[in-house]
């Protein structure tokens, strides 16, 4: 350790620091198309595990507990090795004709982390008194549009705390993608570490891109409980 | 579609999948998952105990560079925290670390980081009257921790610590990035050497990681239960 030789200049200029802020791009592009995706499949999952068809209900059910309780990293592999004997043939070729790494970490990532949205917004709903969708109902909303007018906006508000902190662990969880070759920071980093033996620098550049993503988002989500939550109590 | 799925390559090769080439050469497989995870978890038991009291001790010189480690820590991906031991490790001890010791310590850091926030929510859960009493009875600080707070505290963690213990055995998966063969690095080698069965080989161990973590999933639950009601009389 004593005899480590510093060179910052490694990663602050020239190729290698090209490299790195490619993978900077493409971790922020494999997080934010994940994030929405993941909430727009949580929002579903979500509505169908309130269901009152219980086929339904018990289909959200098995999605959740089976993807939460399952390592991301074999949901990753499932999709990039295995994925091609069970999904239709015309869904192969369109993944085969686009960046497939970059769609199997999507997928991965999108059905993992909508299993833990999923339930944020169930808990945030069920913190809506019941009377909310009575009263609903007997003004004449179907169950869908009491949903869509009553209960959502309010639950959305609560959740919106614990859904910012998925998204948060959404893009740390995104360096999992380096093992099927996708090359955000956690690749790219590595990339410069055995092209260069400055390991530390390398490390420390990525640690630092996810500290200032992590404290950002934090910020958000305090700002957020402040100034939103305290201005609806105060309402 | 077309093909057929052909379990078979699971039967053919179970054993290596539950615990490598075990008893004739180091363990692997479910085996080396479970090791990593409950060795991993005893440490960063203590290692959140620790780092949890240390986060709400008044003097500001220990808190502040405390709390400043666990949110950085917490603020990092877990296969970075991997990675940063796996070179630091090595240099800072002096001589070669094996890769699944490597693993454990990542695992524990990162690990001790979370559990520390539930340490720290399950003694500032205990009410501020009990720590007053224990006080005017003549306790010193250490004591009313030992034998007054953490006693009744850690009670109310233990469904949050089994839920982490369920996420230290899926995170146990990233082992593989560095070459350890536990469960997941099993599956990759039995798929290269295979070839033609990759959706048996990873719906399996989806399945298996799957069995084993909704146990531990459903324990907590209902030990959650359990002390809630206790908790009420």
């Amino acid at each position: 350790m004593l005899s480590y030789q510093f060179d910052w200049s490694v990663v602050t200029s020239g190729k290698y620091f090209e490299w790195l802020v490619s993978g900077i791009k493409v971790t922020l592009q494999l997080s934010a198309v994940s994030i929405v995706l993941a909430f727009l499949v949580g929002l579903l999952i979500a509505v169908m595990r309130m269901s009152h068809v219980k086929p339904v209900r018990w289909f959200a059910h098995a999605y959740l507990e089976f993807f939460r309780n399952t390592p991301l990293l074999v949901q990753i592999f499932f999709w990039y090795f295995g994925s091609y004997k069970i999904l239709p043939q015309a869904v192969n070729d369109w993944l085969n004709a686009t960046n497939f790494e970059f769609a199997a970490a999507v997928i991965a990532l999108t059905i993992y982390t909508s299993a833990f949205i999923a339930e944020d917004i169930r808990s945030g709903v069920l913190s809506i008194p019941k009377e909310q969708m009575e009263a609903a109902r007997s003004a004449g909303f179907s169950y869908l549009r009491s949903m869509q007018y009553i209960i959502l906006p309010q639950a959305v508000r609560i959740t919106v705390p614990p859904l910012v902190n998925q998204f948060l662990n959404l893009a740390k969880n995104s360096s999992l993608a380096m093992s099927i070759g996708v090359m955000e920071i956690t690749y790219q980093a590595r990339q410069v570490e055995s092209y260069t033996f400055k390991g530390f620098e390398a490390f420390t550049a990525a640690t630092l891109v996810y500290l200032v993503i992590s404290v950002a988002i934090t910020a958000l989500v305090h700002l957020y409980n402040t100034r939103v939550l305290n201005l609806q109590r105060a309402a | 579609m077309g093909e057929f799925l052909n379990f078979q390559v699971i039967a053919d090769n179970f054993v290596y999948f539950m615990i490598g080439r075990f008893p004739h050469g180091p363990l692997g497989g479910l085996g080396l998952t479970i090791y990593l995870a409950v060795v991993s978890c005893i440490l960063s038991f203590f290692g959140g105990l620790i780092l949890g009291i240390l986060s709400i001790v008044k003097n500001p010189v220990i808190r502040y560079p405390v709390v400043l480690f666990i949110n950085t820590v917490r603020g990092m991906p877990l296969l970075m925290v991997i990675f940063w031991m796996y070179f630091l490790m090595p240099a800072l001890m002096g001589k070669t670390v094996p890769e699944s010791r490597t693993v454990i310590a990542g695992l524990t850091l990162f690990t001790s980081a979370y559990m520390s926030q539930i340490v720290r929510a399950g003694i500032e859960g205990i009410p501020k009257g009990q720590t007053e009493a224990g006080i005017s009875t003549g306790l010193k600080h250490w004591q009313v921790m030992l034998y007054i707070v953490l006693p009744q505290g850690l009670r109310n963690m233990i469904p949050s610590f089994v839920n982490q213990f369920v996420s230290l055995i899926k995170d146990t998966s990233l082992a593989f990035i560095v070459g350890v063969s536990e469960l997941t690095h099993v599956a990759t080698q039995i798929n290269n050497r295979t070839m033609a069965y990759p959706t048996e080989i990873f719906i399996f161990i989806a399945f298996v990681y799957f069995v084993l973590c909704y146990a531990f999933t459903s324990l907590s639950r209902w030990l959650e239960r359990r002390l809630a009601w206790r908790k009420a009389i």
